[in-house]
Formats: structure tokens, C-alpha cells, sequence
């Protein structure tokens, strides 16, 4: 029976090139569900889905609030992300206790990047399972960063991770432009949007599976869930209806 | 001659005898520092409108020895701070060591804000307090000169002890009795700042320079000046007194050798 020989720890090459363990952590991350975040001139926003392992349990918790500045949403293993936002709590406290400074987000970004990247280079070591989004404000402004297990560590205006992912990426790229001038709650309804595009056809979102994280300029980073995001839910989707009978309407007026 | 390594940087046996060895002893209880050796005076500062003036003379005293005359005892750190340092001098000269790996540090980091005058402020209030608590203090006093968030003009010090004060004039040392005063007469709190300008902030705090070299002993004619705002730092190190009048000394009764 095949074999792969190189795939039994995170040090070695494969003859191609290539090092098995870091791509099978990537692969941890698609199976995680699926989170998105954007960012405008003003806000930074992260949506995600949660599951429950059964009908009676709770969701699985994928937004964690770690300063008041910045929150992260993970895809992946949540105890490998358990680990890491640890880390970046205690990080993010240091910054505030020595320096009196909101850590800046490119900072404890490159911080964790380099913390994963060792994972990936020490023999007896493995990556971590879990891709990040991390999103909120420091002095330069609102920012979204995107981690992978890799140690790979990218600024994007937009983005998502996780199961069925590129559905959300799809509509997040063919709405680009919007994002920049976004208000607020344009920019929450986007992400909703965003995360209802990767759902099955057999699934909504509801309070109870949706998780949203808004940080803005002069705003602290806020988890909504539950009885808050009922309003979002109904507005988002309910004018999605509207927006596309509107939108026929006014594409009609433009062409007469 | 002895070439052993033990015998390295000490004086010869064969001219000077057998040395003490119980100086060297490494037993017995750890000691720290317990008084200043070499010392700088008062450093002077004081807010206005756009930024903050800070300034120190470049003596170093040997107790009452003016001992080196070129030391300069203010501090750039990443071109919108100034340190200012009373005390003793190689505590100074360790700490302008540390802001210089700190400042290494940071520009090695991935994040384009640097550190302003209040982070630096908190970081060096840490380091000191960890000092004292270490019950092995940098003998210093500091002062903090720059701008804080929205280029508002920051100061503040901070002590042997740790502990921080912040106010719209500060002054270490002798000047915490003699230019205090004539600060706050000009800038009695922070909503004066506003209404004081440059030039007017320049001249009071050589006006202070001046009163500082008039009346304390460990003071010197030759100073330091620096001026911050957004636009950067503006620092002179070879600053000379001018204008000085010393008619004022004939009036000067009640001590020295006449009494009356």
C-alpha cells in the first residue's frame, strides 16, 4: 500500500519540495466553519458561523475578544487557537503595563507568525491547526490581518477562511470597492452577506449560530451575539430581497 | 612579571607589594549603590503651545569638582522624544544605553508608530521602579520631553523612586527651587500653555539657565537646549549664557565670610 515517507514530522522536505505537516495544517483550517473579515476607512468587522458538536450542546465559540482594540476569529482547531490568543492577551497587557501603548495589530501579528513559524522548523514540534483573523484599531487606523498556520501572516481589506470559504471571498471580491466608503452597518451586512454565501442550501443564519465583532476609530472592539445581531439578521436579508427587486428596478431606469 | 591572568589590570607585586585581596572578596552581603558619584544639576522644562523646551548645562560635578565640562546630558530618542537627565552620570550613561537597544529594538519591529514621549515615559518609570524595588536604583531624576497622541505636547519626570509627576513646567534638582518658581509665573497651569509661544518658552527657560548658574555652585555657563514639536527636534549643545549681569551680587548680605 502507498505510503508517504514524508510526512511524519514538520522538518523534513518531501522530494518535491514540499513539507506534508504544514499542508495538512492548512487543511485544519478548511474544516473549521467559516469566518470573514473587512475592514472600511473606519471599522474592521468579523463575522462567523458556530457549530455545535450536537443538538444539546452550546456553539463552539469563534470570535475571542483579546484587548480593547482587537478581537480575533479563528478557523481551525479552537485549542490551538485557545493557545495562541493566550499568548496574545498577555502580549497585548504587556504592551498596555510598559509602554502604555494599544499594541499595534502588524506587531502581535508578526509576533504570533513567528511563534508558528518555529512550530514548523523544530523537530517534535507541529504547526498549530488554526487559521486567524485578526481585526481592530491601533494608532495607524483599522486593520485585518490573516494568519496561517504556515507562520504566513498577510494585511488584507477583506477576507475569509474556513469551510466553503470561497464562496465568501467570491462576494467579498465582487464588492471590493464598496468596502473602503463602508459605514458601520454597511460594513456588518457585508460581512453577513459574505458568511450567508458559503452556507449550504440547507442552512440560515440565526442568533444562535452567528458571531459578530466590530471594532471602529474611537470605538473598542465589541463581540455582538445572540438577541443583539436579531436586528442585523432581519435587516441584512430582508433588504437583500428588497435590494434586488430595487436594484432590477433601477438598472431598467438606467437603461431607458 | 606575573602574565596570569588573575593578576591582569592590578597594580605589580614586585613594585607595589602583595595586594589587599580582601577588596576582592566575593562573599558577604551584595552591595548596591547607595549615593551618586559623578553628577549632573537641574534640568529645566516647560510646555507651550506647539511643544516643549527642555534644557541642561553640560557640567558634570566630582562632589564639588566641576569635573567634566562637555557632558551632555540630553537625549534624542527617535526624533520626537528628549530625555533629560539629573544625577549621576553613569546611571545616565546606562540608561542612554538601554534607550539606544530599546530604540534598536523597535526599528527592527514591523510597526511604523514609534514609541512617543509618554510610552517612553511609562517604560523608563517601570525600569526605575523596578531599580528602587531591586533596592539597586538608577540615581537619577528624569524628565520627558515630546509630544503624547494628536502632537499634544507632553512632560513629565520620573525619579530614583519611580515616581512619576507631570505638569506644564518641571525641574530637577536645584532647579526645583530656583526655576520652579520663575516657571510658574510665566505658566501657572495647562491652560496657560496654550497662550505661550516658542520664542517666549526659549527665553524663559534661559532666563532660568542663567538664574540657575547665578546662584547654584554646581552649575555651569555652557548648556544644552533642545526644542520639540512635529515638525521634529531642534537640539544645541554648545549653548553659552548671555548677558549675564552680576551687579546683583554687591547686594547679596547674610553669608560667606562677611556677615553683615
Amino acid at each position: 500500500m502507498f505510503r508517504n515517507n514524508y510526512d511524519n514530522d514538520s522538518v523534513t522536505f518531501s522530494p518535491q519540495g514540499r513539507i506534508f505537516q504544514v499542508e495538512y495544517a492548512s487543511e485544519a483550517v478548511k474544516q473549521g466553519s467559516v469566518v470573514v473579515g473587512i475592514v472600511s476607512k473606519t471599522h474592521a468587522v468579523l463575522a462567523a458561523i458556530k457549530r455545535n458538536a450536537e443538538e444539546l450542546s452550546s456553539y463552539q465559540k469563534k470570535i475571542i475578544p483579546i484587548d480593547s482594540h482587537y478581537g480575533i476569529a479563528l478557523a481551525g482547531l479552537a485549542s490551538d487557537a485557545r493557545v495562541l490568543s493566550n499568548f496574545m492577551k498577555q502580549q497585548s497587557l504587556a504592551s498596555r503595563l510598559t509602554y502604555d501603548r494599544a499594541i499595534p495589530l502588524s506587531e502581535i501579528t508578526s509576533r504570533i507568525a513567528d511563534r508558528a513559524q518555529t512550530n514548523t522548523q523544530q523537530y517534535g514540534k507541529r504547526p498549530y491547526g488554526v487559521g486567524l483573523l485578526i481585526a481592530g484599531v491601533d494608532a495607524k487606523g483599522p486593520h485585518l490581518f490573516e494568519f496561517q498556520p504556515s507562520g504566513v501572516t498577510q494585511e488584507m481589506v477583506a477576507c475569509g477562511i474556513g469551510a466553503r470559504s470561497q464562496m465568501a471571498r467570491t462576494y467579498l471580491e465582487r464588492n471590493l470597492d464598496e468596502f473602503e466608503g463602508a459605514s458601520r452597518e454597511e460594513l456588518v451586512k457585508h460581512a453577513l452577506r459574505a458568511l450567508k454565501e458559503s452556507l449550504s442550501q440547507d442552512k440560515e443564519l440565526t442568533i444562535d449560530n452567528t458571531s459578530v465583532g466590530v471594532a471602529g476609530v474611537g470605538e473598542n472592539f465589541k463581540l455582538y451575539e445572540g438577541s443583539d445581531i436579531q436586528n442585523w439578521l432581519e435587516t441584512t436579508f430582508e433588504n437583500r430581497e428588497g435590494d434586488a427587486a430595487a436594484e432590477g428596478e433601477g438598472m431598467e431606469v438606467d437603461d431607458s | 612579571m606575573n602574565h596570569l591572568p588573575q593578576a591582569w589590570g592590578r597594580p605589580r607585586d614586585d613594585v607595589y607589594g602583595a595586594y589587599d585581596a580582601s577588596h576582592l572578596q566575593t562573599s558577604g552581603p551584595q552591595q548596591h549603590t547607595q549615593s551618586p558619584i559623578v553628577t549632573g544639576t537641574s534640568v529645566v522644562a516647560v510646555k507651550f503651545k506647539d511643544g516643549v523646551v527642555i534644557a541642561a548645562d553640560n557640567l558634570a560635578s566630582y562632589g564639588s569638582l566641576a569635573r567634566f565640562t562637555d557632558v551632555k546630558r540630553l537625549r534624542k530618542f527617535n526624533s520626537q522624544v528628549v530625555v533629560g537627565f539629573g544625577g549621576d552620570v553613569s546611571d545616565m550613561q546606562y540608561l542612554d544605553r538601554l534607550l539606544s537597544s530599546l530604540d534598536i529594538r523597535e526599528n527592527y519591529s514591523t510597526t511604523e508608530t514609534p514609541l512617543n514621549a509618554k510610552n517612553l515615559h511609562t517604560y523608563l518609570s517601570k525600569v526605575m521602579y523596578k531599580r528602587r524595588s531591586d533596592f539597586n536604583p538608577l540615581w537619577n531624576h528624569i524628565l520627558v520631553a515630546g509630544l503624547e497622541h494628536e502632537n499634544k505636547p507632553f512632560l513629565a519626570s520620573v525619579d530614583l523612586l519611580g515616581t512619576t509627576f507631570s505638569s506644564p513646567t518641571l525641574a530637577t534638582g536645584f532647579g526645583a527651587h530656583l526655576a520652579q518658581p520663575i516657571l510658574r509665573r510665566v505658566v501657572p497651569d495647562e491652560a496657560t500653555v496654550e497662550s505661550v509661544s516658542r520664542e517666549q518658552a526659549v527665553a524663559l527657560v534661559k532666563e532660568c539657565m542663567k538664574v540657575l548658574f547665578y546662584r547654584d555652585a554646581r552649575s555651569l555657563d555652557k548648556y544644552s537646549i533642545a526644542v520639540v514639536t512635529k515638525d521634529g527636534i531642534d537640539l544645541k549643545e554648545d549653548e553659552k549664557l548671555e548677558s549675564q549681569s552680576w551687579a546683583f551680587a554687591e547686594g547679596i548680605r547674610g553669608y560667606g565670610t562677611q556677615v553683615n
